[in-house]
């Protein structure tokens, strides 16, 4: 059964309607709380293991040894001499990365953490390529 | 009337995705059709073969857009059934659910996209804009709009609280109430019914010829569905309806995704409202026992078919994904001919056609060290001998 203009009703409604979209970016935009947006990256947590290079399905994270090694620690009397503690960087390159977050699943110590960071155009490709001290 | 032919496409052939049409026109109207794919071949199932299973997940989420929890599922029902994996009843639920999602998601943004193209744009603005609705749920629920990544290997990643059950039910109570009017309104409003009702015709038989699936072939009629048909995830314990129309249109491809969201809902909260309790995921070895499997799948367009061959590392050493437009396609060149110029573009959206899910197809010589090129016409003469030695005749097609 055909009803010419059926939707007219339907649209006069809308004329006094708010927007349905938002004002970004002149507002927040809305986004929900376990969004994946940027991986963050702890240092002092990260022990080297590779776990996340070896996961990452895009080959975005790359951990590096730091360039500064933390001194090796004073020998205890009677024990042989410790290694020290390596620290470690990570580099992350955010053109690469899909933010799947497969990485901070699988990283054993809890180093990487996923942000709700999501403003991540960049005019400059190099900046893309984050180097987490 | 003279003829002639002209191409349609590859750029924008009535969607952004690259595909080519070569129509032959008597005046406006279409006496022959041809499809050519092969614009967008990424390598995908060869890129599959180079990463471990975990990170081929992440991959084939990006066969496609649209139906990105489609071909996780798949392809991940068949890891886990190589590795003989019990997976929980709870991540099950979850997986249909946001399957479930996936299928609102989709067929709301198809009634947008015909709405488009018919020229009745006030449809595509209302309906997109409720289709916000339910990819919050999703991003709510995974964490993305897009592309979910809620499947892992042995469950899913994330469970489900009770919070998020109560937002997603108000959203669906929105949605269904707004699906009603839609229904109500692509039923009588005048323009739809003059821009789809016997366009693009695609009769019972021929679409059983064709081997039309999900939505274009269920408006001809054909009860074919996977999720009645061989049921996987919950469905089996699911009540809802197959919809059929036999109007075998556009019209009928319109009615029947508009009813499965109906059917959708309903099955939205018959899983949120006996989610099982448990663990939402097992530890499953980085190797996968050596084996074949095949598995099937009722994404938004239609059947998702999905073949992994695993050799016992932690690679997959063959997987191939049979997208559902690939399926489709022989059907639109039927539906094509015999129609008008004008609405060439609706009947192409009509099948809902996902290219980039298609176009993965490469073809190389099995015979090793002798690398010979074939063109189409050798490939569809090898194709026809092929056939009529296993007593198939496909010559007049
Ligand atoms: S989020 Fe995914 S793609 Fe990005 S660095 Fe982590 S594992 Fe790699
Ligand atoms: S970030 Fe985590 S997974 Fe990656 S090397 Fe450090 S400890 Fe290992």
């Amino acid at each position: 059964m055909k009803k010419p203009a059926r939707v007219f009703s339907e649209v006069v409604k809308h004329l006094f309607k708010k927007p349905a979209t938002c004002a970004y970016p002149f507002e927040p935009a809305r986004i929900m709380p376990h969004f994946r947006g940027r991986i963050a990256f702890e240092q002092d947590k990260c022990i080297g293991c590779q776990m996340c290079v070896r996961v990452c399905p895009s080959k975005a994270i790359e951990i590096v040894l730091s360039a500064d090694q933390p001194p090796a620690p004073a020998p205890v009397e009677g024990q042989p001499a410790g290694p020290a503690k390596k620290k470690f960087d990570c580099i992350m390159k955010l053109d690469h990365c899909v933010f799947c977050a497969q990485c901070v699943e699988t990283c054993p110590k809890k180093a990487l953490i996923m942000t709700q960071d999501f403003e991540l155009a960049h005019v400059n490709r190099k900046e893309l390529r984050r180097h987490y001290k | 009337m003279s003829k002639i032919t002209i191409p349609l496409g590859p750029q924008h052939p009535a969607l952004k995705e690259p595909e080519n049409f070569m129509l032959v026109l008597e005046g406006e109207q279409i006496s022959g059709a041809t499809v050519n794919l092969g614009y967008n071949h990424r390598g995908m199932e060869k890129a599959a073969e180079e990463r471990t299973y975990i990170q081929d997940l992440y991959l084939l989420e990006r066969v496609c857009g649209i139906c990105s929890h489609s071909h996780t599922t798949c392809y991940i029902t068949n890891v886990e059934e190589l590795a003989k994996c019990e997976t929980p009843k709870r991540a099950l639920a979850i997986r249909t659910l946001v399957a479930e999602l996936e299928r609102v998601h989709s067929h709301l943004l198809w009634l947008g996209v015909a709405g488009y193209e018919m020229g009745f744009e006030t449809l595509f603005m209302y309906t997109w804009r409720d289709r916000e609705q339910v990819l919050d749920c999703l991003e709510l629920i995974s964490g993305n709009r897009v592309h979910y990544s809620i499947n892992t290997i042995g469950g899913v990643r994330r469970d489900i609280t009770a919070e998020q059950k109560a937002e997603v039910l108000k959203r669906i109570d929105y949605l269904a109430e707004r699906t009603n009017y839609y229904i109500r309104l692509a039923t009588e409003e005048a323009t739809v019914l003059a821009r789809t009702q016997n366009v693009g015709k695609l009769p019972y038989d021929v679409a059983i010829e064709r081997g039309a699936i999900g939505p274009t072939a269920r408006a001809s009629g054909v009860a074919r569905d996977v999720r009645k048909n061989e049921p996987y995830l919950t469905y089996s314990e699911l009540d809802f309806k197959l919809i059929t129309a036999d109007s075998c249109d556009v019209f009928g491809r319109l009615v029947v995704r508009a009813l499965e969201l109906v059917e959708s809902y309903k099955i939205i909260r018959q899983v949120l409202n006996n989610l099982p309790e448990g663990p939402t995921a097992v530890k499953v070895p980085m190797r996968i026992p050596a084996g074949e499997a095949v598995n099937r799948y009722e994404a938004p367009r239609g059947e998702d078919i999905h073949y992994l061959k695993s050799n016992g590392t932690d690679k997959p050493e063959r997987v191939k994904v049979r997208a559902p437009t690939l399926a489709n396609l022989q059907s639109v060149a039927y539906m094509l001919e015999g129609g008008w110029l004008a609405d060439v573009p609706l009947v192409i959206a009509a099948i809902d056609p996902c290219m980039s899910c298609t176009d993965r197809a490469v073809v190389w010589d099995p015979k090793k060290g002798r690398k010979q090129t074939y063109g189409w016409e050798d490939l569809r003469k090898m194709a026809i001998e092929q056939y009529r030695r296993r007593g198939v005749d496909f010559t007049r097609l």
